[in-house]
């Protein structure tokens, strides 16, 4: 038997050493592609152990910021978001269940304090073998005092809403709210089912109907085309018919015999859709482009959470330009076309600084861990949408609208602000989408503003104005 | 070293005990300093109990067992202490239950190595333990509790008992009894047919039945691993009896087509192939989320680990990042922070373990001690190898535990009776060598 009790010996040990030759496999020659791998938790957990930079505004107020704890008996560095919901779609989060989004996930190269996405980590892991990995810190140029008023006025508006405003010279976010907001501390899975989707950002991923508010668009279109001067005369009349439908006035008012800088300022249909039949689908839809309308805006924010302004069909996919839309309607901001926040700030943006259309720019700049500016954004203007002239004509007539027209609300005492509301039907009885876009001071813009209120009673500038003027006055300090 | 082995037997041992202990001593401190927790008492204390029993057991062998093998108890101590280290790390009061449940198992320990000091009480009783050993599986199928699945548990009061543990032994116990009765008959059957002999089938039918009987528990346990482990002991007890490869063949014949069914109506066993071919395929899936977390782990100890306690083994909600990481992965986590050094030395050390086996059962001077020390040398070695091969996917996943070193009380407490029937076995071959 004793033989046989060696075989069985033998076998054991054979089998032991297979399992010693499997373990050397994983640790040693698979190790490092296993690191590498995306879906290895590891790889995560390992990330807070590096002290993510902060991320604060342009008056100081630190937004996210890094505190040592500890976890499975090490020390690691927990995000923090003390100021909650107050830019918490902008800012976005990091977090070990629900990953990274907003700016948290296009800045976390500079954050984590690695060049680029995987190679970065990887060094980084070597590093910290040492030293703790300290990442850079982020200024924004957001303004927290006016994003603070635009979170509390959205929030009275008791209606969902974003307000962007961009600094036209270089493109600079000083606002963006959107409500309602979640508390990124909180962990994400009560707001993923929150009603009103409080993770969207509806500056960038909201879509609505510009409605009168695109009349700036298609103004500069036509007065850009030769198709109309300011004092073009128009006749007067409540309604006229297009593809065979009657297209009225707001309250089927008629205006009487005007010219068409009026028909701006008082927003009348008739005038701008029978301005955008002559003008014709393609030279309209050519102005959009140029305005940024048709792609996702690019900016330093996650490309997937921009939404492209443009047209979309029933199903709520983005039609191409030169569908054969009906250019009438189109004209007004109706036929299906739907614009972000962001974008019809960029339209206000354009008009004050000349007809130039500048990229919004999130970042000031990025401070390194002992305090050197590594970088700092120039201005990058993505082309001209209209000619200096025409912006200049566009520009008197806005500020009408603010003083004498729709926009009242909109007044600032002694900032002089632009504007042009807008009233879309939602197709739902009684409730419009609000909007005002304009800027500020009209003589030399500082701010170029978009306030969208959703799904309200009031008007663009019963509702969406009155926000406006409290935003502009928190920026301007007066 | 030749100091060491010019000492008496029991005086070696002493010494790789005390060799085992500081071992013990070093990683709990390791842990403390590596997790900076406040110093607390309780590490301390499983310290003293787990030296304080094997001293006691030491005591005890010095004398109900003088001339038993030196080698074995220190090994299962370096297992248990590496084990109980490695729990503490991942959760110190796991740690309170698994000392509690060694120093039990040492004392059951004792207790085997009086009452059986002469092994042949052991053999008379050898049809009394395959009745009980039948009886703790049915008891188990029909009134047990299901876990992941798996029908293995008994709940008696508060306590769990996973009673295929202490069945295992007495199989064993039964096999070496009826083999070196049968074992002539069985190796040179009379009866040819085809030119192949053939038992009597009033020889061949206890094992038939036994056989039979393991294809039944994979499908009401189901559970491959306990199955395969009993199939596997069996046939290789059938082999050092009978010398006859046939058998072991036939057998593993049947294994595979009672796996084949086993696929068609346990789900569970299909989800566990998928996740060995393939662990990749559905990460976070039920088929490969544990496989995956375990090849992660394994692979992130390197060379030399992470160290005791500093590895990455707990997620931020205070779990194990691998569920059930202190009883079927437990290999995993050593991995991790051990590395492929200490990996490799816990395996080699089942390796020792299984040589003094064997070489117990080669010195033993009567059948029954010969196949009843193979039988559990391969019992403790082969449910390390499958174990341990499922988690660094050389097998598929099974739900064994790791002899001495996974957390639970009854794998503990059966282990340690198999080192004292070893060990009792070589007191006997031993003396009478003189």
């Amino acid at each position: 038997m004793n033989a046989r009790i060696s075989h069985l010996f033998a076998a054991v040990a054979v089998a032991l050493v297979a399992l010693i030759a499997m373990t050397t496999y994983w640790q040693v020659w698979a190790r490092g592609s296993l690191e590498a791998r995306q879906s290895n938790v590891r790889l995560v957990y390992r990330d807070l152990e590096i002290d993510r930079g902060a991320i604060l505004t342009a008056d100081g107020v630190v937004l996210a910021d890094s505190v040592p704890g500890r976890l499975d008996g090490r020390d690691v560095f927990l995000r923090r978001y003390p100021e909650k919901g107050l830019a918490a779609q902008l800012v976005g989060y990091s977090s070990l269940l629900a990953g990274r989004a907003g700016l948290e996930r296009s800045l976390d190269p500079e954050l984590t304090g690695a060049t680029s996405d995987l190679a970065g980590v990887r060094n980084a892991f070597d590093r910290m073998r040492g030293d703790t990995v300290r990442g850079d810190d982020v200024v924004l140029r957001l303004v927290a005092a006016a994003q603070q008023t635009a979170m509390d006025r959205l929030r009275e508006a008791g209606r969902a809403g974003s307000v962007v405003v961009l600094d036209p010279s270089n493109g600079g976010v000083l606002v963006m709210a959107s409500t309602p907001t979640f508390d990124p501390n909180d962990g994400l899975a009560d707001a993923l089912d929150a009603p009103g989707s409080p993770l969207l950002n509806r500056a960038t991923q909201g879509l609505y109907p510009p409605g009168s508010t695109f009349k700036v668009v298609t103004a500069a279109s036509a007065l850009d085309n030769g198709v109309v001067e300011v004092s073009t005369e128009f006749p007067a009349g409540d309604c006229i018919e297009t593809g065979g439908q009657e297209l009225c006035n707001f309250n089927g008012k008629d205006p009487g015999e005007h010219d068409f800088g009026y028909a701006l300022v008082h927003s009348v249909n008739t005038t701008l859709a029978t301005v955008g039949i002559e003008l014709g689908e393609e030279r309209l839809e050519a102005t959009m482009a140029d305005f940024g309308f048709f792609r996702r805006i690019p900016w330093d924010y996650p490309a997937d959470q921009n939404l492209a302004s443009g047209i979309y069909n029933r199903r709520g996919n983005q039609v191409p330009p030169g569908a054969n839309v009906d250019e009438a309607r189109l004209a007004i901001g109706q036929e299906r076309l739907l614009a972000t926040p962001l974008q019809m700030a960029l339209v206000a943006a354009a008009v004050a600084n000349g007809g130039q259309v500048v990229q919004p720019q999130a970042v000031q700049e990025v401070r390194a861990p002992d305090g050197s500016v590594t970088r700092r954004p120039q201005a990058v203007f993505l082309g001209r949408a209209m000619t200096t002239e025409t912006a200049g004509e566009l520009r008197l007539l806005m500020q009408q609208v603010v003083d004498e027209g729709t926009g009242a609300a909109a007044d600032v005492e002694g900032l002089d602000v632009a504007g042009k509301t807008g009233t879309a039907e939602t197709g739902e009885e009684g409730l419009n989408d609000a909007w005002f876009i304009g800027f500020a001071p009209a003589s030399a813009p500082r701010y170029a503003i978009a306030v969208l209120v959703e799904r309200t009673e009031g008007t663009g500038g019963d509702v969406a104005a009155p926000i406006a003027a409290d935003v502009l006055r928190a920026l301007s300090g007066s | 070293m030749n100091a060491l082995l010019r000492l008496p037997a029991r005086n070696r041992e002493l010494v790789l005990i005390a060799l085992a202990l500081l071992i013990t001593t070093a990683g709990f401190a390791a842990v403390q300093i590596a997790r900076a927790e406040a110093l607390s008492w309780s590490p301390l204390i499983a310290a003293a109990l787990f030296a304080a029993a094997y001293l006691a057991a030491h005591v005890a062998l010095r004398l109900y067992l003088p001339d038993a093998d030196p080698y074995v108890l220190p090994i299962t101590a370096v297992l248990a202490a590496i084990g109980l280290i490695e729990i503490h790390r991942i959760d110190p009061d796991l740690a309170r239950d698994q000392g509690l449940w060694i120093a039990l198992g040492l004392g059951l320990f004792v207790a085997v190595a009086v009452a059986f000091r002469d092994i042949r009480r052991l053999e008379a009783l050898r049809y009394t333990c395959g009745a009980l050993a039948v009886l703790l599986l049915l008891v188990t199928i029909i009134v047990g509790t299901e876990v992941n699945g798996a029908r293995l548990w008994l709940r008696v009061g508060g306590l769990q008992i996973q009673p295929g543990e202490f069945a295992k032994i007495l199989l064993v116990v039964f096999l070496a009894g009826y083999l070196r009765e049968r074992r002539e008959v069985l190796a040179a059957p009379a009866r040819r047919v085809l030119g192949v002999g053939v038992p009597a089938l009033r020889h061949a039918l206890p094992l038939l039945i036994l056989a039979g009987a393991a294809l039944v528990l994979l499908v009401a346990m189901n559970d491959l691993g306990s199955s395969l482990l009993l199939f596997v002991i069996a046939l290789a007890m059938v082999y050092v009896a009978t010398g006859r490869l046939l058998y072991v063949g036939a057998g593993l014949g049947l294994f595979a087509l009672g796996g084949l069914a086993a696929l068609q109506i346990a789900p569970q066993v299909q989800t566990r192939i998928d996740g060995w071919l393939d662990p990749w395929a559905d990460e976070q899936g039920a088929c490969c989320y544990q496989i995956a977390q375990s090849i992660y782990t394994i692979a992130d100890g390197g060379v030399t680990g992470a160290g005791f306690g500093r590895g990455l083994i707990l997620n931020d909600a205070g779990g194990t990042i691998i569920p059930y990481a202190q009883t079927d992965f437990i290999f995993s986590v050593i991995a991790n922070e051990m590395g492929l050094v200490g990996a490799a030395a816990v395996i080699l050390l089942y390796l020792l373990l299984a040589w003094r086996g064997f070489r117990i059962a080669t010195q033993a001077d009567d059948g029954f001690s010969k196949l009843l020390a193979s039988g559990l040398a391969i019992a403790v070695a082969f449910q390390a190898f499958v174990i341990v091969g499922g988690v660094v996917r050389l097998l598929p996943l099974t739900g064994l535990t790791l002899p001495f070193v996974s957390y639970g009380g009854s794998s503990v407490t059966a282990n340690f009776a198999i080192a004292a029937l070893l060990l009792c076995i070589s007191q006997r071959a031993n003396r009478e060598r003189g």
